[in-house]
């Protein structure tokens, strides 16, 4: 008992001098945080000796809210969306991170041309990029198969139902972009009455035909039950399916929706330089790139996609499976917070009046 | 001394004269005080068992709904942020154009605003009544960190033409005084106008009030449902053996107890048109493989799941009240010459009102505040007003149209039940 003491005494007097060496990172858990700390922590840990205490949070951006509002900053680098990102810069509750401090592509191209659009804000930095994306079930059609987001409204020569979430974000742009518009234009064209008018018209054409979805699991399991022919669905999720279970379905990725995680700093954080370490570290090419090999999310720079290698069961090709694929960011809308900041309220409401009128 | 208080023989006592008198305890003290001061004492001590509750209730229950109320007409989101142009705001008639003073003051409350990095909120808060605003707010905040000279007019409407925007100047007026009915107003789909005045929003924004009516309907016709099916098996339940009847109530007890998603999942998995029940009907050759049909992520939908979810809140109350029915009375209103049907109509019916009652108000209240069911198998049309109120919890964070919606709904069912207590009365529920 006494030995014990002594020798636990003698431990954490030998973890308190390591305090100082240690960085606290919050994230999401799950499969998320195990791709992180496989890709990220173990390899940061042996290079530069500093710990990382990785701490799941639900949404990791309530505890950052919760640890500046109260004046107790414990985290020190935090995983959040685009949106809480955005919102918590805006609110002086981050520390601004200026992108020529990280490192540049291994060819030399610097940080800002590297990340793929958006990626750099002025308090974060993205890590992964992932993508709503339509899919199909190959056995609902027999000879072509669909190819283009145009081809998801044609229900002649593609039956079948059709599987949609259920909000104006994820619905309003397919629609333009089935409809032709390109999708650099998309945020200008659903900026006008006129355009939003154009992706309803164009919605109007299937709406008898659609299924729609709440939570992220129901697409992949009307899709399994051939419920729907074609849905959109989270490609995490699809790639799942396929994969894991060896369900018969095929990625569209023309049109595809990309949102985006970031590493936030808090301004308070009691481990600054760590924690500056830690996103420099995690943020470049290669280990963004072994990322993949856990989890079917894309890297957010674009030097990171020639390195992706076999997924964890090492058969799987990952590359074509990353939302950041040259084939993937072709015809791609990025998420745009601040619009959707400004619309979501009007448009949900007009959304919902749509779907109530027959 | 309590004892003493308490003791009846101390207290009968009278006068030498023989007459009556205020009667005393046994120490002198009249016996109404003593009776009075104990009974305090006890009223104290029952206080004080009840008073965990009492505070549990408090803070879980009255301080968060009242908070809520408090955000569904207060939003101080424009008013504490931008003190200067808001009080230029209260000096001023509606109508007044800003004059030099005004562009002066909201410069500087923007400027201050952008330091303090709370442009964003104020941004938030004019957004819900003028939409595609909050960026004006924060993109502006962002070109005044590095401060701004006068004429303040000119270079803000260099930063943005949309200052200029007298639609803007009048919701400013209106978020300038934190206590509103704006949040009231837009949950039911109205809204004002430049000059003031209250309008119906644009045909194709309006869905409040025709969720509300879509919510009441669909409530009142599940709550029909359940009656109709859980009566019968309710009455089973209270006339059946003893043994018989509780194996039967497990059967309804069970999916009671069972999770409430995979309740809902399964009917998705029986209903979609390649569920079980298609596939059957298939089969047996009623419908065509062509012809399946749409009973699942519509209307039709909510109200299969929606019923079989609600119907122990219905079939509980009913039994509990039916057993305590005495049998002889249906037998003694046959012997003297009644029919079946008269007999249950005049006499048993009657007496099972106090449990219908209280289910009917049960299944009604739950029906209209229901959620994920309607969000999860409800596709378009069987969404219900909820769906609305959680989404401007969770995405859209308008938490003040929310907390409005929630306390017109509120106060709906408050109505609803003043209503039954006239018709019914309250004294006649009988829950178990």
């Amino acid at each position: 008992m006494k030995t014990t003491l002594i020798l636990s005494t003698a431990l954490s007097g030998l973890a308190f001098a390591a305090t100082a060496q240690e960085v606290n990172v919050v994230s999401w858990g799950g499969a998320y945080e195990t791709s992180q700390v496989e890709a990220y922590n173990k390899p940061f840990t042996a290079e530069t000796g500093i710990r990382v205490n990785m701490i799941a949070a639900d949404n990791p951006a309530t505890p950052l809210k919760a640890q500046v509002e109260a004046g107790n900053v414990t985290g020190d680098v935090f995983d959040v969306e685009v949106s809480d990102a955005i919102r918590l810069c805006d609110e002086g509750a981050l520390m601004e991170i200026d992108p020529a401090m990280l490192p540049a592509a291994p060819d030399g191209t610097p940080a800002v041309d590297d990340f793929v659009p958006g990626a750099l804000q002025d308090c974060a930095v993205a890590n992964i990029v992932w993508g709503t994306v339509i899919s199909y079930n190959t056995t609902k059609f027999e000879g072509e198969m669909p190819q283009t987001a145009a081809d998801f409204f044609d229900t002649e020569t593609f039956p079948g139902k059709r599987g949609l979430p259920r909000n104006p974000k994820r619905t309003l742009y397919l629609a333009l972009i089935a409809d032709g518009v390109p999708a650099a234009e998309i945020y200008d064209v659903l900026g006008t009455d006129e355009g939003v008018d154009r992706a309803f018209a164009k919605l109007d054409t299937i709406k008898n035909d659609v299924v729609w979805w709440e939570a992220g699991a129901q697409p992949v399991q009307l899709l399994a039950d051939g419920e729907v022919s074609m849905t959109t669905v989270y490609n995490g999720r699809v790639f799942d399916a396929m994969v894991a279970e060896n369900q018969p379905f095929e990625i569209i990725w023309d049109g595809q929706y990309m949102d985006m995680d970031m590493f936030v700093i808090p301004k308070d954080a009691p481990n600054l330089d760590a924690a500056v370490e830690y996103l420099k570290f995690a943020t470049d090419t290669q280990r963004l790139a072994d990322q993949a090999r856990y989890i079917a999310y894309g890297p957010a720079r674009q030097s990171s996609a020639s390195l992706v290698g076999l997924y964890q069961d090492g058969v799987t090709e990952m590359a074509p499976h990353m939302p950041t694929s040259p084939e993937a960011l072709e015809n791609a809308v990025m998420d745009d917070p601040e619009f959707w900041a400004d619309r979501d309220a009007e448009m949900v409401e007009r959304f919902n009046a749509w779907l109530a009128s027959s | 001394m309590a004892n003493v208080a308490l003791d009846p023989h101390a207290a009968v006592v009278s006068t030498a004269s023989g007459g009556p008198a205020a009667l005393t305890s046994a120490d002198g003290t009249p016996l109404a005080r003593a009776l009075a001061r104990s009974q305090r004492r006890a009223r104290r001590r029952a206080f004080l068992l009840v008073l965990p509750l009492l505070a549990f209730i408090l803070i879980t229950f009255v301080v968060p709904i009242g908070q809520m109320l408090q955000r569904s007409f207060y939003n101080a989101g424009f008013s504490a942020n931008m003190p200067q142009v808001s009080a230029w705001f209260a000096e001023t008639e509606r109508g007044t154009d800003p004059d030099d003073a005004a562009w002066a003051a909201l410069a500087a409350d923007l400027t201050a605003a952008a330091e303090a990095r709370t442009v964003a909120m104020v941004g938030t808060r004019i957004n819900y009544d003028l939409s595609g605003t909050r960026s004006l707010f924060t993109s502006t905040g962002r070109a005044l960190r590095g401060g701004i000279e006068p004429p303040y007019r000119e270079n803000l409407l260099e930063i943005d033409q949309k200052w200029g925007d007298p639609q803007l100047w009048s919701v400013m007026r209106e978020a300038s005084r934190p206590v509103t009915a704006n949040f009231y107003l837009a949950a039911v789909d109205r809204a004002r106008d430049a000059e003031g005045n209250i309008v119906q929003v644009d045909e194709r924004q309006r869905v409040y009030t025709m969720l509300f009516g879509r919510t009441f309907w669909l409530s009142l016709v599940i709550t029909a449902l359940t009656f109709v099916l859980g009566f019968p098996i309710a009455h089973l339940l209270a006339t059946l053996p003893l043994r018989k009847s509780n194996l039967l109530m497990i059967l309804v007890l069970l999916p009671f107890w069972t999770s409430l998603l995979v309740r809902t999942t399964s009917w998705m998995v029986l209903l979609q048109q390649q569920g079980v029940v298609n596939d059957l009907l298939v089969w047996t050759g009623i419908i065509g493989a062509s012809g399946r049909l749409q009973m699942i992520y519509n209307q039709t939908g909510t109200i299969i799941a929606m019923t079989h979810i609600l119907l122990p809140f219905m079939i509980l109350p009913l039994y509990s009240v039916m057993r305590t029915i005495n049998p002889s009375y249906v037998r003694a209103a046959r012997s003297l010459g009644a029919s079946s049907w008269t007999a249950f109509r005049r006499v048993y019916f009657p007496q099972t009102l106090p449990g219908l009652g209280a289910g009917a108000l049960l299944v009604f209240i739950l029906a209209v505040g229901y959620y994920i069911t309607p969000a999860l198998v409800g596709g378009s049309s069987g969404q219900l007003i909820s769906n609305m109120i959680a989404m401007h919890m969770t995405s859209t964070l308008n938490w003040s149209l929310a907390a409005a919606l929630a306390a017109l709904l509120l106060a709906a069912v408050l109505v609803l039940y003043w209503v039954y207590d006239r018709m019914v009365g309250i004294d006649n529920l009988k829950l178990g």
